[in-house]
């Protein structure tokens, strides 16, 4: 067993922790955000990569692998960002705050920002995507300078289904990126970009040489996306992908997130597609 | 001040085209600028020209009946507007209004037509760009049917 920052004994990997919901607040319809806090009078903090999971598990009823998409620079409290699909997550988007639920992890791989240093930057989410890729965001903004352009394509369902609104907007104010959003369907009130989110590479000035790309979403837009992308210029092993795929164990052990020769939960979530190429075309895997 | 011809060969849809072409293409070609707000064609209308966008963006909207207006695509600076000019009965499928002030070129799809007619390597060259464009188009409308963010 290892020892955690805070000095205290890491408890077995398969053992869930008790933590506490000190906030649960809806994005959208069916997209909630539920914050975490330890629930312990000792101080201890939250320590993860920007693109690694928790296992997250509602008592009595099962665990759900979910992305992490607070600013992994602030350690005290935890963010998932959930879209309410299945049993567990509906369980979890009805607690209040004062619950206590487990939590393993983190796992997993995250997004490649070291690498990533110098060079331009463009981040294509589609729909629940955006969350993932929050905490790279507030990286990136947070040590601007170490990176090159900075570009954020957004595509969701209807303007409804927006994530995070109201910091996309602040983000576009206060910092030197380009955020473009795009929704599949809107009314005549909305002013905003409509088409597919691919569409919104026609809006950037790429230089494929020094461009990394990082994309989430649904897998069918993340294959249109990297299609796109490969199109623009950018080399397969600049583009990095996040899959999913249902995680149990999320050590490697169980098989369940088999991903060809790789396991989703401890190889993954995040991918260089140049790793994945081969089977990214399969269906059914 | 920038004349049409240099507008023209700075715009994407544009991009490596031979000169002689470019001339006459100037040839079909004036500058417009619509208003926030303003139709700039409406569905089933004659489509006599298309437009490379320059500034601003244009919402296309296809009439649902009792649905209403359904707003399925918008096109921005360096994209093109309309292709019914190329294909008979040359009717506009769907209704254009600037979200924004738009500036663009303008082409006269009849002029265009008979200089690519009069040139038929010229008329193969456009109609490889708008088939480029068509299979953009078509492959997004896929991908918005897929609806792939729909709600379980």
């Amino acid at each position: 067993m290892d020892n955690n920052k805070s000095g205290l004994m890491k408890l077995d990997p398969m053992t869930p922790e008790a933590v506490k919901v000190k906030k649960i607040f809806w994005e959208t319809e069916d997209v909630f955000t539920i914050e975490l806090v330890y629930d312990s009078d000792e101080k201890r903090e939250f320590s993860y990569k920007p693109g690694q999971f928790n296992m997250l598990y509602a008592f009595g009823v099962g665990e759900s692998a979910i992305s992490i998409s607070s600013d992994s620079s602030k350690k005290n409290s935890l963010l998932h960002t959930i879209h309410k699909v299945g049993y567990v997550t509906n369980v979890l988007s009805k607690l209040k705050k004062g619950d206590i639920i487990g939590l393993r992890g983190p796992f997993g791989s995250s997004w490649p920002l070291e690498e990533a240093k110098g060079k331009d930057i463009c981040i294509i989410v589609g729909g629940i995507g955006l969350a993932p890729l929050r905490p790279s965001i507030y990286h990136i903004l947070k040590h601007r300078k170490q990176y090159g352009k900075f570009v954020l394509l957004y595509g969701a369902r209807t303007p409804r289904d927006i994530l995070y609104p109201v910091e996309l907007e602040s983000w576009r104010k206060k910092y030197d990126i380009q955020i473009e959003v795009t929704v599949d369907r809107a009314d005549s009130t909305w002013r905003g970009h409509v088409g597919v989110v691919t569409t919104l590479l026609n809006y950037v000035e790429l230089n494929p040489e020094k461009t990394m790309a990082m994309v989430c979403g649904p897998e069918i837009m993340m294959k249109y996306a990297v299609d796109e992308l490969i199109k623009h210029g950018v080399t397969e092993k600049e583009i990095y992908v996040s899959l999913e795929r249902n995680m149990k164990c999320a050590l490697g052990f169980c098989g369940h997130c088999q991903y060809g020769p790789s396991f989703v939960c401890k190889d993954g979530p995040v991918f260089s597609f140049s790793k994945v190429t081969d089977i990214f075309e399969i269906k059914e895997l | 001040m920038e004349d049409l011809s240099g507008i023209l060969r700075n715009h994407p849809f544009m991009k490596d085209l031979d000169e002689n072409y470019l001339k006459q293409i100037t040839g079909c070609a004036s500058n417009v600028a619509y208003r926030e707000d303003e139709v700039i064609f409406k569905e089933g209308d004659k489509a006599e020209k298309f437009y490379l966008i320059r500034t601003g963006k244009v919402a296309l909207e296809i009439n649902g009946r009792d649905k209403g207006n359904l707003r399925i695509l918008t096109v921005g600076p360096g994209q093109i507007l309309g292709w019914s000019w190329i294909v008979s009965p040359y009717k506009w499928h769907f209704e254009a209004h600037a979200l924004e002030e738009v500036r663009a070129i303008a082409l006269d799809g009849e002029c265009l037509r008979n200089k690519c007619d009069d040139d038929p390597k010229m008329g193969y060259e456009m109609l490889k760009r708008f088939s480029h464009i068509l299979e953009q188009r078509l492959q997004s409308t896929r991908m918005q049917l897929l609806d792939v963010y729909k709600r379980v």
